[in-house]
């Protein structure tokens, strides 16, 4: 019993340990905005930079069954859902900044139905929706057998978001095609070794 | 270093001035990468002084010229101009330098020069961003006006800013500006000039001419097919509540330049 004590005790400070980790881009986000280090226009600098973390933190949780698989130790999966919850958290955050500071609530329709580059972003929110309401324990028992392939539309969604984010480059992709590389290694590493099969969302099996 | 000149009201705003530690560490010059911080960051590793221009094409007097040559018979000036970037963003800034018309007008350009071409500094060396494997520009950078654009009253050489020489992330040592177009129209450290018969392709335009055209008027009607240009943000703009301002035809300088595009589509020659 002791040492089951034990091991709990740790894995809560771990717990704990990554959620502080996680908040650390918000927490250097506000600074800045804070000291006035945001620059002159804050709007577009706080939005970007929420998206990009977003994105990153969506890398990293894909990264989390390649590190189990190469490592051998099944205690990265404990971290998962945080991670994948901060994805949907940052995203959130990502998409009030861009409707409060560069939208402004106005032209709406236009920009959800005209404009590419936010119909992938907007389209890959919609994806994480479901997989964020189904991440509680009780949700998981309740879809049961078919929760698995339900939380592979995380796939599609993070091709979709490197789309939205490859689109707005302006003229220097060489940042995005560092992403593109590191978001092709972490599904062909599943490809090859679950099969190209496993990465279809929504297929039993 | 501080410059001499004489204020010109006439062609000033009187709307407040973006601070100047806004106007010189938030820039596109992707000479230096994209981002707004970069140029300011890296452009130190470019070298202004000595600079010359090359003055070629449909023009009596082509040739290499040393900048302080071109200058010398012209008086420095004064304007507070508006600054609309295609991005939606805004800066009022007080511009020191020459009208453009002038120092074309001392080169004679021919009665063929029907365009005027101009092409920023090409040197991977000096310019981090010119080594970069996957810029999708074509280096190096090239911007262009019609003759009777390029002899508007507004359209101007800057040296320097706030009273005192360019600083390099701001374009020096002398940089095109043409307040009623887009900013990507005011090309920084040029190195070249050439009078044209013929319409030059202008790095935008290259890219993405879906995008960018070779006019790049400010217009509020004409949207950027990923976002409005109906308003803008006034920089420095508020954290909670963006400074937005509505977008005016010709960025506010339709008086002085809306007969150059008479009878044109301006929806389709954006």
């Amino acid at each position: 019993m002791p040492a089951i004590t034990r091991n709990t005790l740790i894995d809560v400070f771990a717990r704990c340990l990554v959620f502080i980790a996680a908040l650390v881009p918000l927490v250097f986000l506000v600074k800045d905005v804070a000291t006035g280090d945001i620059g002159p226009d804050p709007g577009q600098a706080i939005t970007e930079r929420l998206g990009l973390t977003a994105f990153q933190f969506l890398l990293l949780t894909l990264a989390i069954t390649p590190l189990k698989k190469v490592t051998g130790w099944n205690g990265w999966l404990r971290y998962r859902r945080m991670l994948g919850l901060f994805v949907f958290f940052y995203a959130s955050l990502h998409i009030l900044a861009f409707l409060q500071l560069l939208l402004g609530w106005g032209d709406l329709w236009t920009t959800f139905t005209q404009r590419p580059y936010i119909i992938a972003g907007a389209t890959a929110f919609l994806l994480m929706l479901p997989l964020a309401v189904t991440s509680t324990k009780a949700m998981m028992r309740r879809v049961g057998r078919g929760w698995k392939p339900l939380h592979r539309l995380i796939y599609p969604a993070a091709i979709l978001v490197w789309v939205h984010f490859l689109w707005q480059a302006r003229s220097d992709i060489t940042e995005m095609v560092v992403y593109g590389l590191i978001l092709l290694v972490l599904l062909g590493l599943r490809a090859y070794w679950f099969g190209l099969p496993t990465l279809i969302p929504l297929r039993r099996g | 270093q501080a410059l001499d000149y004489r204020a010109a009201p006439q062609f000033s705003t009187d709307e407040q001035k973006t601070p100047v530690d806004a106007v010189t560490a938030y820039n596109n010059f992707y000479e230096f990468g994209t981002g707004k911080g970069d140029p300011e960051r890296y452009a130190g590793e470019m070298s202004v002084d000595p600079w010359s221009i090359e003055v070629e094409g449909e023009c009596e007097r082509p040739g290499r010229y040393a900048l302080e040559d071109l200058l010398k018979p012209h008086e420095y000036e004064e304007r507070i101009y508006r600054l609309r970037c295609v991005e939606a963003w805004s800066m009022v800034i007080p511009w020191v330098g020459v009208p453009l018309a002038a120092v074309l007008k001392q080169l004679a350009p021919t009665s063929r020069a029907k365009y005027v071409y101009f092409e920023t500094l090409h040197d991977p060396k000096q310019m981090r961003g010119q080594r970069s494997l996957f810029s999708t520009i074509e280096w190096p950078y090239r911007e262009g006006l019609r003759m009777n654009e390029a002899m508007n009253e507004l359209s101007f050489l800057a040296v320097g800013l706030y009273g005192e020489t360019l600083p390099n992330q701001n374009g020096a040592p002398i940089r095109l500006v043409v307040p009623w177009k887009y900013g990507f129209k005011s090309i920084k450290s040029i190195v070249r000039i050439r009078f044209m018969e013929e319409r030059p392709k202008t790095s935008w335009e290259m890219i993405a001419p879906n995008e960018y055209g070779f006019y790049a008027n400010v217009n509020p009607e004409v949207d950027h097919p990923r976002w409005s240009q109906k308003r803008e943000r006034r920089l420095p703009s508020g954290v909670l509540r963006p400074n937005w301002i509505e977008t005016i035809k010709f960025n506010g300088y339709e008086e002085q330049v809306a007969h150059l595009y008479k009878g044109m589509d301006l929806s389709r020659y954006y």
